[in-house]
């Protein structure tokens, strides 16, 4: 076994076995912390396929983390104010649709994006992304700019997701099959087409493949993962506003990537534990370090509120001299 | 339609894509001659305003903080460049925009540890707070149209520099062809400094003509280095006339869609939803445009000849 | 999120009887942004009312907690979640924006926690959506446009032209001047708000002329109201469509405004609950005090953020501190009994305040520092337009 694949071992065992227990004894706040950070790393490991592994820098993904949860919310919505069929709350209609609207919305833009390259490719993905963002902020009915209540949680059999460890359960369990699956692709023969259209596109091409097809279905499948998560992220969150899909939020989930090491399995993973965590006890250090400093320099400090400083600082470091993300650091001596 | 309200809002489209410009043209230069991505342009737009604040205090005197922000902005984009940038320029597109994003939320927490949370008003002198009648109805305020008079300076002189000067020869050859600049004995470092201080200045100068519209406010650099982004994309990477043109493009759209989008609504639907969607759809509009520019020409409207 | 112990000094500390457990206090505000101004002035207040209260209500200790919401509901729902899970607070309060709080909501009821608003009062939870559990400490959001709305008949204004950033509560005061305005709306415009917020009005502005109507009637929270009065000032629009706000010309503004010298805007009106010159002894001495440690006159939001912890006290106060009974805390919060800075006020039935609303005018004043006073009483004891659709009990 490969040390990366041991870390993402570790890393996966503890996921599943923390959050529960701190759930048990009393501390329910952070099995929520963990099954957001569980469904952004689903995300995340999407994003990777295209990024990573596809050479696809999109700068759009939180658009299909606000589909999927808005395909949870409307039809909630709709149950709630218009009293339509029972099968509105339905979860397994709500990932579906979830999943056929990102596909579908990723296979239109992607036909058009995949035309450009480099740069052109990082903000024409954004393009599209702003596209969604103030269409959800122009529809009224749905709460536009100020979001969306999602009432009801999806129906599903054998788990009630009100439950939160229920909700923790699902999350970890597609995480692992995101995992198995982004695995699965990049090594079989799409995926080394994929990888090697990465490296270079026109040799891969004279080879006779005709590789804009290639990424085009590499980026429908990502499109639909994220969409997946995206409902769970409805479900989670019980709430839903077009902030959480504009081109920050796109920016932070490349920033997992990054953070926890692309072209790895387990990377977006490690990233999104770390982009989730780090900003918990940064709050909560700086917090902590108020007091002390109060009575030493006897004038109040609000430390916490400047947390981004150290974690901006933090992000410069590791892209400036952690080469390879997280895994890449702990990883070392490997490849 | 009101004729003269369609000549007040052009004069206001023409002094947002001016501003656009200014902003959008160093990003362009940094971005077509040292192929560097860099989010945190809107940061030096955002200290550009805060020092021009502070020193409009301390001076007592608008204009006079305008002339000495200049270089000190132009001084922090040469830091900028030394400690972030020049590291990353070899490294690919992800890395700067991820180490750039850094940049933004240091650049933002620091201003908001000196400056404090809340923006700063920049008053201005009396003889620019009045109006301008053009004839007719159209009266615009005073310092609308300096901004105007500015912006198109700015342009012009950008172009001398660009056309007509040895430094803007070695740009433009850098833009083209890096490696033929080496080849010629310049010391390409200094002059990726000089490009990056040059777009750090107009950047900035861009927020200090702003800032008495609205204020020095954390955070407002953000909000223009997308719009930014989508204006040298349009335009074609590098190319100053592709920047020029997509900026008034877009201020133009951009304003003439707020103004005119929601009476055009009306027509076809109910007033209430017309003037909910108008905003929205017309902020959608520049990207509408872009994705539409990049599907048909791929590199943008202008792009430079040897890439 | 940043933990203050009470100011209460060690000597009150030590003599006071030992008690089982402090109640705490989560305060969600927003403390990042640009709109971190308007979350200061919340917390100076808040920490103004405990060094008030010694840091007690009674013999039971209080603990706030604040909480940053980044002016985004989506925080402002994490930060509550925590609040309530971790701290496990037994009050949550502050919320400017009346989207954080629609956010925000459910986090809190359903963890069975007292929700309090401190400013934002957006229609669904004054009707459809109104609790038990729920009170506001300020207003509903139509209330005070409908003050102005009042006004504006008064003075024989016949048409209007309006503008306010599109969200909850911009909506909620274009439909609350649209409710009692009798005369024509010549146009209307929403503008992007949140953290990439639109602020420069030119466009809008000549709309606003270009239509004709004989005033302009704003909403601007925050730094977007200076820069709004600046434009509109620049503009030369004093003379040509006289403007009516809510919420614009504000403690908050008003500072700034004065140190950039915009003498044009001595003179102008906007309503609201509450103001600076209210004669009643809670309010002279909450004035007094919060100019003497922050060197400006209080806000709205102070003295709602004030009054919030005010309530929450005399609420823990009368039920000795007993959280476990959530009924008789209820009633103790439903009776108001506390000296409010606005002076007495009852509860709707929906838990929003009945209370009067004023006119008021920007002066100088006798040290030449800007602040309002009251011209006129608007509405006597007005109850909000949605409690009629709140069906508690």
């Amino acid at each position: 076994m490969t040390r990366k694949s041991l870390i993402t071992l570790v890393v996966m065992a503890l996921l599943a076995i923390l959050p529960p227990v701190f759930y048990w004894t009393g501390n329910a706040f952070y099995l929520d912390l963990a099954t957001r950070l569980t469904i952004l790393a689903i995300a995340a490991v999407s994003l990777n396929l295209i990024l990573g592994y596809g050479g696809m820098i999109s700068f759009g993904h939180a658009a299909y983390l606000g589909l999927g949860a808005y395909a949870v919310g409307i039809p909630a919505f709709h149950w709630l104010y218009d009293g339509i069929g029972d099968w509105a709350t339905n979860g397994l209609i709500h990932i579906g649709i979830a999943v056929a609207v990102s596909a579908i919305f990723a296979l239109i833009t992607g036909a058009i994006c995949l035309r450009t390259r480099g740069v052109y490719f990082i903000m024409i993905t954004m393009a599209f992304a702003q596209m969604v963002y103030y269409l959800i902020v122009s529809i009224e009915h749905y709460g536009g700019d100020d979001g969306l209540v999602i009432d009801t949680r999806s129906e599903l059999p054998l788990l009630n997701l009100d439950n939160p460890l229920h909700l923790f359960g699902l999350a970890y369990v597609s995480l692992v099959v995101a995992m198995l699956l982004v695995n699965m692709i990049v090594n079989s023969r799409f995926g080394m087409v994929l990888q090697a259209a990465k490296g270079n596109n026109e040799r891969t091409v004279t080879l006779g493949f005709n590789t804009y097809l290639y990424r085009l279905t590499a980026y429908v499948i990502s499109g639909a993962m994220a969409g997946y998560a995206g409902a769970l992220l409805g479900n989670f969150t019980t709430f839903i506003s077009p902030e959480m899909m504009d081109w920050r939020a796109s920016g932070e989930l490349m920033f997992m990537v990054i953070l926890g090491g692309a072209t790895t399995i387990g990377g977006p993973v490690l990233g999104a534990a770390a982009f989730i965590l780090l900003e918990e006890v940064l709050v909560d250090t700086l917090g902590w370090l108020e007091s002390p400093l109060h009575s030493l320099l006897g004038t109040e400090v609000e430390l916490s509120n400047f947390w981004h400083l150290p974690f901006g600082l933090l992000l410069i470091v590791i892209v400036l001299y952690v080469r390879g993300g997280l895994m890449g650091l702990l990883g070392r001596g490997e490849d | 339609m009101d004729f003269s309200l369609l000549v007040i809002q052009t004069l206001n489209g023409l002094q947002l894509g001016l501003l656009l410009f200014l902003v959008a043209s160093g990003l362009t230069l940094v971005f077509g001659i040292l192929d560097f991505v860099n989010l945190a342009h809107g940061s030096l737009y955002m200290l550009g305003a805060f020092f021009c604040a502070t020193l409009t205090y301390a001076f007592g005197n608008f204009l006079l903080a305008v002339i000495v922000s200049l270089p000190i902005v132009a001084i922090l984009g040469l830091v900028l460049e030394r400690v972030l940038a020049r590291p990353l320029y070899m490294r690919d597109h992800l890395d700067h925009v991820l180490g750039t994003f850094g940049a933004i939320l240091v650049i933002d927490t620091l201003v908001h540890l000196i400056w404090g949370p809340e923006g700063i008003q920049v008053p201005l002198p009396d003889w620019l707070q009045g109006q301008v009648p053009l004839g007719g109805d159209v009266i615009v305020p005073t310092f609308r149209l300096l901004i105007i008079g500015s912006g198109l300076g700015a342009a012009g002189l950008l172009f001398w520099l660009v056309n007509y000067t040895r430094l803007g020869m070695l740009i433009r050859t850098g833009a083209s062809n890096r490696t033929m600049v080496s080849a010629l004995g310049i010391n390409i470092e200094m002059l990726f400094a000089l490009v990056f201080a040059l777009g750090a200045a107009l950047a900035g100068l861009a927020g200090m003509l702003i800032a008495p519209i609205t204020e020095a406010a954390i955070g407002m650099g953000n909000n223009i280095i997308i719009t930014a982004f989508v204006v040298i994309i349009v335009g074609g990477i590098g190319s100053m006339k592709g920047a020029f043109i997509a900026a008034l493009m877009i201020g133009l759209i951009d304003t003439l869609g707020r103004s005119f989008l929601d009476d055009i609504f009306k027509l076809a639907m109910s007033t209430e939803a017309a003037e909910t969607s108008a905003p929205a759809v017309s902020a959608m509009l520049i990207y509408i445009i872009m994705a539409a520019v990049l599907a048909v020409r791929p590199q943008g409207l202008f792009p430079p000849k040897v890439r | 999120m940043k933990r203050i112990a009470s100011l209460a000094l060690a000597a009150t500390m030590l003599t006071a009887p030992a008690h089982a457990e402090a109640v705490k206090i989560g305060f969600v505000t927003t403390l990042t942004t640009g709109a971190a101004v308007i979350g200061k002035e919340m917390e100076n207040a808040v920490n103004l009312a405990m060094e008030h209260l010694g840091g007690m209500a009674g013999d039971t200790k209080l603990e706030v907690i604040f909480a940053d919401d980044q002016f985004a509901p989506d925080v402002g729902k994490q930060v509550t979640d925590k609040l309530v899970k971790q701290d496990d607070v037994d009050f949550v309060t502050g919320f400017i924006w009346s989207h954080v709080l629609l956010a925000s909501r459910k986090s809190a009821l359903d963890g069975g926690k007292f929700l309090i608003s401190a400013n934002a009062g957006p229609s669904q939870i004054a009707g459809k959506l109104c609790d038990k559990n729920f009170f506001s400490t300020s207003w509903q959001n139509d209330q005070t446009p409908m003050a102005m709305g009042e006004v504006l008949n008064q003075q024989g204004v016949k048409s209007l032209y309006i503008m306010a950033p599109n969200y909850a509560a911009g909506k909620n005061m274009v439909a609350g001047v649209e409710r009692t305005f009798k005369g024509e709306v010549k146009g209307k415009d929403l503008t992007k708000w949140g953290a990439d917020a639109q602020l420069d009005f030119s466009a809008e502005l000549a709309k606003a002329k270009a239509s004709g109507a004989d005033g302009l009637f704003v909403f601007y929270p925050g730094a977007a109201g200076g820069a709004f009065i600046k434009q509109y000032h620049q503009a030369g629009l004093k003379d040509v469509i006289p403007l009516y706000t809510v919420f614009t010309v504000d403690g908050l503004s008003i500072p700034r405004l004065q140190a950039a010298d915009f003498e044009s805007v001595l003179g102008s009106r906007s309503t609201g609950h509450w103001d600076p010159s209210l004669d009643n002894a809670a309010n002279q001495k909450f004035v007094a005090d919060f100019k003497a440690q922050f060197g400006t006159y209080p806000s709205n939001y102070a003295a709602q953020s004030y009054d919030a912890i005010m309530l929450i006290a005399s609420a823990v106060k009368a039920t000795g501190g007993d959280m476990s009974d959530m009924d008789a805390v209820r009633a103790a919060l439903m009776a108001a009994d506390y000296d409010s800075v606005r002076g007495d006020y009852t509860y709707g039935s929906n838990h929003f305040p009945v209370q009067d609303f004023y006119l008021r005018e920007v002066v100088a004043d006798a040290d030449g520092t800007w602040t309002t006073k009251v011209v006129a009483t608007v509405f006597e004891d007005h109850v909000d337009s949605y409690a009629s659709e709140c069906k508690l009990d």
